[in-house]
């Protein structure tokens, strides 16, 4: 049944690692063809295979973990998936029935541990359920603001012996859950007119311009409007990176120019971002002249941390097609000069700290250098599945996204471990596409047991390696707060990547000289069909700027190591 | 501020966890808390009592609304409203405390639901502060038990709370 419903959803691929309390599933599986199951080397990776699937499709990914330690190994997964409003639906395979509560083997209470992390969750209590529990298992994680959804199912449930009625539902209703369609047409007036009349503007848009399919739209009224506009951590893409309108992301290590302009506004359209801590830095002295306009589909991320003055409850989609509509039919116009003035304030800003990096003459490579070269080498054009830590930051802010759904990455859990997986799961559903997973020394170990899962599927990832035999953001962090006390923050003992690539039946490649990088890049991504694991020494001093000052405004931020706004 | 807010749930299990998850995991207060079935024995009515500036309330009504269990919520103390707590308290009544604490129990027309030759129980029912003002009452006479049902509300007038 739990087979047949996925098929009947429409699900190709599942992601996960059988055990005892999911035998009959994968019974069922073994006796089919349409649902293909991908077997992972550890339960965390196929919840990120599943994520980034979600995050590069807007469908919702479907992992299948057993009961017990397969259960607790999905968690990272699903908490990653929850603080990224990402569509999943977890399957988790449970004892028995009858020895629920008894510390049976393998069993873990995955209702009560999932809780606080999941959209919803539903346990099965009855086999005959379980084709309608699944259907609404899809809809809540895909509809509203999306999140993942756990199906706890025990062992009995799944008994091939036996038999129900199988009919899958066409439709779901839930009484106490219809999310919103539209927005509220009187407050998306109130909001055009506040956006027309604004002299110093800023778009802020974030993930939800992305899972909220928004971004023509939100590309469409900036261009109307000619204002400037920022994108958060998630939402890199939603406005093309190579546009004079794109100021870059705002934030702890957002653009100079960004986090000056999002400061000095007198206007913010804040689209599908909730205001979080590592955008805002002090809440008290968060852009003391600004109106804020709120649009999202969460009343909850609404004026959570920064009061709206006008908030709007709604798809972005739609609440931004509505906006497009009135400023078009609009007899007022935005200030053009105004506007102008605004733009060349903003240029200026652009232009002071443009350069963010300094490169010197040896050839050590800076890893600034190395994301900049893969922007080139793709066009811009590549999915790129980032680890947490400096690399992700650097390619945030040099990998230049002109389009959606092509960043991937964990931004509001920030797993280390995330980048291989998610690279995987983007390359086996777009198998022609170049794929790159952006990752550190630190990082890339955390699930580098799925070299073994590449290899098996052949997903040909560009694994780029920003080797700085450090944990590059904590030794930033110690650097800057702790007196470079480096405790703890870097590695004595890294294996040889290369061989550790080979070993796994990949391609590995070592490079430490600049002069070798363009060629060697282009070499690797020229191999259609290998996985090649780029292991590329980069500078280990580095440190990421801009960084905002802790408990400041917008504006205060660290511009190099000993330059201060 | 001290607000009174009550929820429509379904009767499922597990979805008193998940709304008493949302307290604790968002670090909002509970001061009390109460749940029943109600006539549809498919809902159930949970009553919280918090306390919280306008922001956090705002937070707290709209976070229990995105559960999925929830179907509806309203925040009694918007509104006109009735609010009763059931109090049982054991005490030591011999002597002449025997007497002061029935004196007491009568003013606050509370009832002795339980007697021994060394103890009255008294049953209290109202607002939680009257139930304050009983016990502070009660000046020296010795509390043994004191058992509190948790705060249940319901809008005045014929505002009603239904899926």
């Amino acid at each position: 049944m739990v087979v047949r419903a996925l098929h009947d959803e429409g699900v190709k691929y599942i992601y996960g690692y059988p055990g005892g309390a999911l035998l009959h599933v994968y019974d069922a599986l073994f006796r089919q063809e349409d649902v293909q199951h991908i077997l992972v080397r550890h339960e965390q990776a196929a919840t990120h295979m599943a994520d980034a699937y979600a995050r590069a499709t807007g469908k919702a990914g479907v992992a299948l973990v057993t009961s017990g330690p397969g259960a607790t190994n999905a968690v990272t997964g699903i908490a990653t998936a929850y603080m990224d409003s990402i569509p999943m639906v977890v399957i988790t395979g449970q004892v028995m029935s009858h020895l629920i509560g008894e510390d049976a083997f393998q069993e873990t209470d995955m209702m009560g541990i999932s809780r606080p992390i999941v959209k919803h969750s539903f346990s099965v209590s009855r086999a005959e359920d379980i084709p309608a529990i699944i259907k609404k298992a899809f809809h809540i994680a895909q509809s509203g603001r999306p999140g993942p959804v756990v199906v706890d199912i025990p062992k009995d449930m799944t008994s091939p012996t036996e038999r129900y009625e199988y009919e899958y539902p066409k439709t779901v209703k839930l009484r106490s859950y219809s999310p919103v369609t539209r927005g509220h047409s009187g407050q998306i007036k109130k909001a055009t007119d506040l956006l027309l009349a604004a002299k110093r503007p800023v778009l802020y848009t974030g993930g939800g311009v992305i899972m909220g399919n928004a971004s023509a739209e939100l590309i469409q009224l900036a261009r109307m409007l000619n204002y400037p506009v920022t994108n958060t951590l998630m939402g890199l893409g939603g406005f093309p990176g190579t546009d004079r309108q794109f100021i870059g992301m705002l934030g702890m290590h957002g653009s100079y120019e960004a986090n000056m302009a999002m400061h000095h506004s007198d206007l913010i359209l804040a689209v599908g971002a909730r205001f979080d801590d590592r955008v805002t830095n002090g809440l008290d002295k968060f852009c003391p002249t600004a109106k804020i306009i709120h649009i999202d589909i969460d009343p909850a991320s609404i004026s959570k941390t920064v009061k709206a003055d006008i908030p709007i409850v709604g798809p972005a989609q739609a609440v931004l097609a509505e906006m497009i509509e009135l400023v078009g039919a609009s007899k007022k116009q935005p200030d053009a000069a105004a506007i102008k003035t605004w733009w060349d304030q903003i240029d200026e800003w652009r232009t002071r700290h443009g350069g963010r990096y300094r490169t010197d003459d040896s050839d050590k490579m800076k890893p600034q250098q190395v994301i900049e070269m893969l922007s080139k080498v793709t066009n811009g054009d590549a999915y790129v599945c980032s680890d947490v830590g400096q690399h992700q930051m650097f390619a945030a802010q040099y990998y230049k996204f002109n389009k959606p759904n092509r960043w991937i990455n964990s931004g509001g859990l920030g797993t280390m471990g995330f980048g291989l997986p998610a690279a995987m799961g983007v390359q086996m559903n777009f198998p022609d596409a170049d794929v790159a997973c952006v990752t550190g020394e630190g990082s890339i170990q955390m699930n580098i047991q799925e070299l073994s899962t590449c290899k098996q599927y052949d997903l040909p990832v560009k694994i780029i390696n920003l080797n700085n035999q450090s944990l590059g953001m904590v030794r930033q962090w110690q650097d800057m707060n702790y007196e470079s006390r480096h405790s703890h923050s870097y590695m004595k003992s890294l294996p040889d990547f290369v061989k550790l690539a080979e070993a796994y039946g990949h391609v590995g490649m070592k490079v430490e000289k600049y002069s070798d990088l363009e060629a060697a890049m282009r070499e690797a991504f020229a191999m259609k069909d290998r996985l090649v694991f780029m292991d590329i020494y980069v500078d280990q001093f580095e440190h990421v700027y801009p960084m905002q000052v802790p408990r400041g405004s917008m504006r205060d931020m660290w511009l190099t190591k000993t330059e201060r706004t | 501020m001290r607000r009174i807010i009550s929820v429509l749930l379904e009767n499922e299990p597990g979805a008193l966890s998940r709304v008493v998850g949302l307290f604790s995991q968002r670090n909002y207060n509970i001061e009390s808390l109460t749940v029943a079935p109600t006539d549809d024995a498919t809902l159930s009515r949970l009553t919280v009592t918090t306390v919280g500036d306008d922001r956090v309330i705002e937070q707290i009504t709209k976070h229990l609304n995105k559960l999925i269990d929830v179907v509806k919520v309203v925040d009694l103390t918007e509104g006109e409203h009735i609010e009763r707590e059931l109090m049982m308290i054991k005490l030591k009544a011999s002597g002449a405390a025997r007497a002061e604490i029935k004196r007491t129990a009568d003013i606050f027309r509370g009832q002795i639901i339980d007697v021994t030759p060394n103890t009255y129980t008294v049953q209290l029912i109202g607002a939680s502060d009257k139930l304050d003002a009983f016990i502070s009452a009660l000046g020296t006479a010795t509390i043994m038990e004191v058992v509190r049902s948790g705060v249940s509300g319901i809008a005045r007038g014929e505002k009603t709370l239904s899926p």
